[in-house]
């Protein structure tokens, strides 16, 4: 039984990220994707409650080894990165089909967690076709695992939803991926910390995985900074809150705002 | 020559980093006025391995090296100077003396839970009439049978109120001569009966940490509860304040990060003159000064850290380094709160605390005053450091990680 927990490094979200030469660059450090400290915890906090082992998965090049060294540090038993010159440039498509092909290889993998998306491309598609790679059920938005139970291959979780909260029982294997309010994220311990910088991280590859590249779908042709935004502060003063109140009101009703 | 953390080192720093910033740093304002210490800060520092940061994993705590524990006093100060201050005496001047001096007895029944965080430690070595002049002290301790009986009073203590370890000196011999050499260490729990202890308010700084008194009236003391020799007590203290002084350092050097951080962002955003402070020469004179402070003392630290690592006597470098550390400090407090103009002098903004906290560190574990004397006594010959019974173990990974 075990539990797989899926992450990237990502630039911290206070960097200053910019478009030069047509490639995206920042100078600060890159962090555990600030979504995926939820799904790592919750991976320690299940194999902590069900002894199972945990194992923290990611896609990409040796940076991306450092938030695997996190995961280890939090708690997670072993760290695999998937990395091939092959996957230089992939799509969610070859994402999801090697990892998938990944999890299948480690044999007994009944849960997998995905934060609830990648802070650099604020994306969450991979989730879903992960899933349906691996033919499995999946349930985003995930507040909360009620209950689950390895050996009877259930779960029960509660979904976050703009309508409200959603109960939802299911058959493992599941994909899962996980909001903010699952759990308060856990520090790495310093005996973890000792673990990750000692730890022996394997690299599998797609002959390793039985993974043809073949083309990809979508290809990324060109990136461009947001125009900025552009605005004016005004304060408004007056007399009275009353007053204050009654100007804001018309000023935003001239401006079509309300 | 090798600058180069590890990454065990990165990782520990960063850990502590984030765990002081997200958990205390919403809350220091709050507890500095009410003058108390802030009631998570030990169990947190406790629950997370701090304090046991660099004792061995076989005494109970985390097996990292003694330069790690430079790197958490820094991350600690650069948010808050009482979280240090508990650093220097529950680890640098009461477990790692119990790690150099303890009997393997004394590590099981002292050092392990206080390296689990289980138990609080301090260090009660100042009196009411003795302070630099540690000889002076008049606490005593009479033996009789197996046990001996402390009375006294300890002034100063940090965690005086919280502490369940405190290791005491008393003179065993009060008509020694020299008096240094009638001195005794002795690991007092706070519940043995005649001890009793209570807070010192309205200080200028470290307000939101516990700093206190400690009585002893008759206080029965076990004689396993002695740490080494009758008579060693002078010496324990001295290689107990190498430590404590390593981390007061390290600390300041955090306290000069904080407030170069601080001031870099504040010279950004404000303008006068039609342009950001920052491009004033005068504003540039200070940052850059702040940096050199900051490069020139944590560099000093770190060397007296590698000899710590490497088992070399450091009481020479610690000194310099504490010294230097702590007075540019106070140095960079008080241009902190320059560049911040008036904001600067109101509790609106961290610098005014800077300064508030980084004084104290100029008057404790050797005054400024006492640590100029020390490097002019080494320079001119008249100091001179003899091999102790028991030196501080270097720093061996195979023994502290297994
Ligand atoms: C916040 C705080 C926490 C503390 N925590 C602890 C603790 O946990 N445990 C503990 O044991 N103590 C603690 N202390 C006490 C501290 O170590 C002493 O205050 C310090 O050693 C100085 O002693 P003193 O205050 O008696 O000053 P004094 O020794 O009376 O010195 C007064 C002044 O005279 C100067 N002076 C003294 N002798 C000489 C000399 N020979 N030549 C030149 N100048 C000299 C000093 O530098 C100083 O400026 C703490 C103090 C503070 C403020």
């Amino acid at each position: 039984m075990h539990v797989v927990v899926l992450t990237k490094s990502t630039p911290d979200t206070a960097a200053k990220v910019s478009v030069e030469g047509g490639t995206v660059t920042w100078k600060e450090a890159m962090v555990l994707n600030p979504w995926d400290e939820y799904a790592v915890t919750e991976a320690v906090l299940l194999k902590e409650a069900h002894k199972v082992k945990a194992t923290v998965m990611t896609l990409g090049k040796e940076e991306h080894g450092e938030a695997l060294k996190q995961g280890i540090a939090i708690g997670c038993d072993q760290g695999i990165r998937i990395w091939d010159d092959g996957l230089e440039g992939h799509d969610s498509l070859l994402y999801a089909r090697s990892v998938a092909a990944a999890v299948q290889k480690l044999g007994d993998a009944s849960l997998v967690i995905f934060g609830k998306e990648f802070s650099d491309t604020n994306t969450d598609q991979h989730v879903y076709q992960v899933a349906r790679k691996l033919g499995w059920t999946v349930l985003g938005s995930v507040a909360k695992i009620l209950e689950i139970d390895f050996g009877a291959g259930t779960i029960k979780v509660e979904r976050l939803l703009e309508q409200g909260k959603q109960i939802v029982t299911s058959k493992l294997p599941v994909v899962i991926a996980v909001l903010k309010d699952i759990n308060e994220p856990k520090y790495p311990s310093f005996i973890g910390i000792r673990k990750a910088s000692k730890a022996d991280i394997p690299v599998w590859g797609l002959a390793d995985l039985g993974v043809d590249a073949g083309s990809l779908k979508t290809k990324v042709t060109a990136l461009a900074e947001p125009p900025k935004r552009e605005g004016e502060v005004e304060m408004i003063t007056g007399d009275s809150a009353a007053q204050i109140a009654a100007t804001l009101a018309d000023k935003l009703l001239e401006d079509k705002v309300l | 020559m090798d600058f180069s953390l590890t990454e065990e080192h990165l990782m520990a720093q960063q850990m502590v980093r984030d765990f002081a910033h997200n958990e205390i740093y919403p809350t220091i304002k709050e507890w500095d006025r009410k003058q108390q210490l802030n009631p998570i800060v030990l169990p947190r520092m406790a629950e997370l391995g701090i304090l046991g940061i660099n004792i061995p994993v076989r005494y109970g705590g985390q097996g990292f090296d003694y330069l790690t524990l430079a790197l958490v006093c820094e991350e600690l100060e650069r948010v808050d100077t009482p979280l240090r201050v508990i650093m220097s005496v529950h680890m640098g001047l009461n477990s790692m003396s119990v790690l150099q001096w303890g009997t393997e007895e004394q590590k099981q029944r002292f050092l392990v839970p206080q390296a689990k965080g289980e138990k609080y430690a301090a260090f009660g070595l100042t009196e009411p009439n003795a302070g630099s002049d540690v000889a002076a002290m008049s606490s005593t301790a009479r033996r009789e049978g197996d046990v001996y009986i402390l009375n006294g009073e300890k002034m100063w203590i940090s965690l005086a109120t919280k502490a369940h370890h405190i290791l005491v000196f008393a003179k065993t011999d009060p008509h020694a001569n020299p008096p240094h050499s009638g001195i005794t260490a002795f690991m007092i729990t706070d519940d043995m009966k005649g001890v009793t202890s209570g807070d010192i308010h309205d200080k200028l700084g470290v307000r939101a940490g516990s700093t206190g008194w400690v009585a002893m009236q008759d206080v029965e003391v076990p004689v396993e509860n002695r740490i080494g020799e009758e008579g060693e007590g002078f010496y324990i203290a001295m290689a107990a304040l190498d430590n404590g002084r390593y981390t007061v350092g390290a600390g300041a050097v955090g306290l000069i990060r904080a407030c170069l951080e601080d001031s870099i962002k504040y010279a950004h955003s404000r303008e006068t003159f039609g342009k950001p402070i920052a491009k004033h020469q005068l504003v540039q004179q200070k940052i850059a000064f702040m940096q050199q402070w900051y490069d020139a003392s944590k560099l000093l630290i770190m060397k007296a850290g590698w000899l710590k690592n490497i088992g070399q006597r450091n009481t020479r470098e610690t000194s310099v380094a504490k010294w230097y550390a702590t007075d540019m400090s106070v140095q960079a407090a008080l241009e902190a709160i320059q560049i911040h103009g008036a904001y600067g002098f109101s509790d609106e903004y961290d610098v005014e605390r800077y300064l508030r906290n980084g004084k104290g560190a100029v008057i404790y574990e050797g005054t400024s005053e006492i640590h100029q004397l020390m490097q002019a006594g080494y320079a001119l010959g008249f100091r001179e450091d003899r091999p102790l019974r028991c030196e501080l173990p270097a720093y061996d990974p195979e023994f502290w990680q297994n």
